[in-house]
C-alpha cells in the first residue's frame, strides 16, 4: 500500500511498514557510501564518536553528481547496498533507523535488521534525475574531502521508496524470485 | 592522409560526454517505453513510468540520467589513412572526458589507483579500445559504465562439450546472481569466444549494439532470442521487484576461438545504456 512517511521517526512509528509498501519519504535522511562507511568504522574501532548522530537515522547509500547552479543536488539515486554489508550490522546495532539503497543484503544484515527492528528501503537504481526534484537541500557534514562520497544532510520531500525487507525479515527480492 | 586536429577530437569527446550521459538513444527509449506497455506487476508497471519520467526529467533540467555517470569508455576505430595532428590522441580523449565530466555536471568516479583509491577529479582515464580500419576518419563510440552493473558481469571459460547449453547456463546464472543489484530492466550484452580477454571484450561491445538489432548470424539471433524469454521468465522483474521485464535485450557478439576452449563473458548494462557514436 502507499504509505507518507516523515524521517527521522522512531522505531515504533515505524512499525506497521511492510515488505512491498510504497513509501513517499519526507525529512531528513543522511548519505553515506563505501568510503564514508569505511571512515566511520575506523572511527567507531578507535573509540572515537560517529560525525553523525546515528539513533534513528536513515542512511542513503548515494553518491550524487555536482549540483548545477540553482540547485541543491545534481542526479541522486541509489548505489548498490550490498557494498556496505560488512559495515551495516554494527551501525544497525547502535541505533541506526535503516537504510535506503537498492540491491540485495547478506544473511547478517537480514538478522541484524529483524533483530532491532529495522528497515531497508530501495529507491528505482538509475532514477537519478527524478530522486533529485525530491531533494529540497543538501549540506555536506563530514568526510568532505571524499567528495560525492562524504556525508551529507538531505531534506527531502515525498522521495518514492519500496520497503524491500521490513522487521520482520520479510524480502521482497525473495519473494520476487519465487 | 586526412589531417585531424586534436582540438576537433577534445570537442567531440566533451560533447559525447554530456550528450550521452542525459539522453538516451531512441532504441532504449523505444524498450522502455514498450517494457512499461507489457509489464505484468502493477509494482512493476511503476518502476518503469518512474524511469520515463526519470528519462524527460533528464534531457529537460540537464539533470544526469543516473548519479553514476560511468567509467568513460571508448571504442574507437581508426582508420589507417588518418592522420592525427597538434597532440595525442589517447590525450585527446581525456581530455575531452576531462571538459565534458567538468563542463557538464557529471560526477567524477575514477580513483587512480585500484589499492590506494585517490580520487582522480576529473573521471580520466578513460578505457579506450582501439582498433585500425581502412579509410581516413576516426569514429568514436562513447559507453559510460556505471559499475552497479559492471559489478555483476561474469567471464566464464566454458569446456568445448559444456555448447550451446553451458552458455545458456552461464547467462541465466550471471542474470540471476545479479538480480536487483544491476538495476533491471537491464540489457546483457555476451561475448562468445575468442581468448579470455577477447571474450570480454566482445560483450562490451555488444552492449553498444542498437537493442532494436538482432545478430546477423541465424544461430545466434535464435540464442538472443531463446535467452531473452528465458531471462525474462526469472520474474526479478524492474527494479529487481518482480514482474516479466528483467531484460530488454540480450545482444551476443562472437568471434572465432581455439579447439580447447568456449569462453563466454557476459556483460550487463542497466537500462541507462548509454551511448554516443561521432565521426571525425
Amino acid at each position: 500500500m502507499d504509505r507518507y512517511i516523515t524521517l527521522p521517526a522512531s522505531k515504533d512509528e515505524l512499525k506497521d511498514l511492510r515488505s512491498g509498501d510504497y513509501v513517499y519519504i519526507s525529512g531528513v535522511i543522511y548519505t553515506a557510501r563505501d568510503a564514508a562507511h569505511k571512515r566511520m568504522q575506523e572511527a567507531l574501532d578507535k573509540g572515537e564518536n560517529l560525525p553523525i548522530d546515528i539513533k534513528d537515522a536513515f542512511i542513503y547509500y548515494m553518491g550524487p553528481s555536482p549540483a548545477r547552479e540553482g540547485r541543491p543536488i545534481g542526479s541522486a539515486g541509489p548505489t548498490t547496498a550490498g557494498r556496505m554489508d560488512r559495515y551495516t550490522p554494527n551501525l544497525l546495532n547502535l541505533g541506526m533507523g535503516g537504510m535506503i539503497g537498492k540491491g540485495k543484503r547478506s544473511p547478517e544484515v537480514l538478522e541484524a535488521i529483524k533483530a532491532n527492528k529495522s528497515v531497508y528501503f530501495a529507491t528505482v537504481g538509475g532514477a537519478g534525475a527524478l530522486l533529485s526534484k525530491c531533494i529540497t537541500s543538501s549540506e555536506v557534514v563530514a568526510y568532505e574531502d571524499l567528495g560525492t562520497e562524504a556525508i551529507r544532510r538531505l531534506t527531502v520531500k515525498d522521495l518514492p521508496a519500496i520497503v524491500v525487507i521490513d522487521r520482520e525479515g520479510n524480502n521482497l527480492y525473495e519473494a520476487a524470485t519465487k | 592522409m586526412r589531417e585531424i586536429q586534436v582540438s576537433q577530437i577534445i570537442e567531440t569527446v566533451k560533447e559525447m560526454c554530456i550528450e550521452a550521459n542525459h539522453f538516451l538513444g531512441e532504441d532504449m527509449v523505444g524498450a522502455l517505453n514498450k517494457a512499461a506497455e507489457t509489464e505484468c506487476s502493477e509494482l512493476g508497471k511503476k518502476i518503469l513510468h518512474q524511469l520515463q519520467d526519470n528519462l524527460d526529467i533528464a534531457g529537460k533540467d540537464m539533470i544526469p540520467i543516473c548519479q553514476d555517470t560511468g567509467m568513460a569508455v571508448f571504442f574507437v576505430e581508426v582508420g589507417q589513412d588518418a592522420h592525427v595532428v597538434g597532440g595525442d590522441l589517447t590525450e585527446a580523449i581525456n581530455e575531452g572526458v576531462r571538459r565534458g565530466y567538468t563542463e557538464g555536471y557529471l560526477r567524477k568516479s575514477v580513483i587512480s589507483d585500484p589499492l590506494l583509491r585517490v580520487n582522480t577529479k576529473d573521471n580520466t582515464p578513460a578505457v579506450i579500445h582501439y582498433n585500425i580500419v581502412p579509410g581516413d576518419k576516426i569514429k568514436f563510440t562513447f559507453a559510460p559504465k556505471g559499475f552497479g552493473s559492471e559489478n555483476m558481469s561474469k567471464i566464464y571459460m566454458l569446456k568445448p562439450a559444456d555448447g550451446v547449453e553451458g552458455v545458456k547456463e552461464a547467462v541465466l546464472k550471471a542474470v540471476s546472481e545479479a538480480g536487483p543489484n544491476a538495476c533491471p530492466p537491464m540489457v546483457v550484452g555476451v561475448g562468445i569466444g575468442g581468448t579470455f580477454e577477447k571474450a570480454a571484450i566482445l560483450s562490451k561491445k555488444a552492449l553498444t549494439r542498437s537493442v532494436d538489432e538482432h545478430s546477423k548470424l541465424p544461430h545466434i539471433k535464435d540464442l538472443e532470442e531463446e535467452l531473452l524469454t528465458k531471462i525474462n521468465n526469472l520474474g526479478i522483474g524492474p527494479a529487481g521487484l518482480g514482474g516479466s521485464t528483467t531484460a530488454m535485450a540480450v545482444n551476443i557478439e562472437t568471434f572465432a576461438t581455439h579447439i580447447a576452449g568456449l569462453p563466454v563473458a557476459v556483460n550487463i548494462c542497466c537500462h541507462v545504456n548509454r551511448h554516443s557514436v561521432r565521426e571525425v
